[in-house]
């Protein structure tokens, strides 16, 4: 189970190939990769800055890991994020899931990075020619991480 | 009662400030007496550590603003979280 926090990239297809060499008992191979947009509210984006918190952030990750562990039945989890300063079309974000079948590599996958973008302490600075300015929680991301917890039982 | 204080974010960049450990004066025991004590700074550590703009974390963990703290806690002060 790996998490990576860092300003270097990363190279989907290796960190995939890793995941698969795991066990031959894996039957399924999920991956999301999160990008830098070039345009943000009408705004042209120049490049964005993210920063995190050490320490917690690890922590934070690990536990949302264990949770999907506990909830789907997986082999491998993989998550890297990348911090600092970043440009459009760049790659910031891996989560990779292995599964025996694919409906729970697939679920687990969304629900790792739905839970990362409203539990995990990152925050992004969006630069546009205009200046910079630091991103809200989106309505949008805490509205998916709602859909997981119907019970309300969020931590 | 010191604590270690950590900022993140908006606040961190606003306040020009990552880290400082303070001396908090008797009484101050939960997140929202220390926001109150640290907006007396005034100019921007009034407007960026509003009630409703700030978030925390008291140990790693995140808190709501009635958490308590105690002697010797490391405390995040941060805007809303963005990453993915």
């Amino acid at each position: 189970m790996g998490i990576s926090i860092q300003h270097e990239d990363f190279d989907v297809a290796a960190e995939l190939a890793a995941l698969r060499a795991q066990s031959a008992e894996t039957g399924a191979l999920v991956s999301f990769v999160g990008l830098v947009r070039d345009f943000s509210g009408g705004e042209r984006i120049e490049s964005i800055y993210l920063e995190h918190y050490p320490g917690m952030c690890e922590q934070a990750l690990a536990k949302i890991i264990a949770e999907a562990q506990q909830r789907w039945q997986l082999i491998g989890v993989r998550v890297i994020h990348r911090v600092g300063e970043l440009k459009p079309s760049e790659q910031i974000v891996l989560v990779a899931t292995s599964a025996p079948h694919r409906a729970d590599a697939f679920a687990a996958c969304e629900f790792i990075i739905d839970y990362l973008k409203t539990a995990a302490p990152f925050w992004k600075r969006e630069q546009t020619a205009h200046g910079a300015h630091w991103l809200d929680t989106r309505q949008s991301d805490e509205q998916r991480m709602q859909r997981w917890f119907p019970q309300g039982d969020m931590q | 009662m010191n604590i270690t204080l950590l900022y993140f974010g908006r606040p961190r960049e606003m306040l020009a400030t990552s880290s400082e450990i303070v001396q908090l004066p008797a009484g101050i025991t939960t997140v929202a007496a220390l926001l109150a004590w640290l907006r007396m700074r005034g100019n921007h550590w009034e407007n960026e550590l509003a009630d409703n703009r700030v978030r925390c974390a008291v140990n790693q963990e995140m808190v709501p603003l009635s958490a308590a703290i105690r002697d010797g806690d490391e405390v995040a002060l941060f805007s809303p979280i963005s990453g993915g």
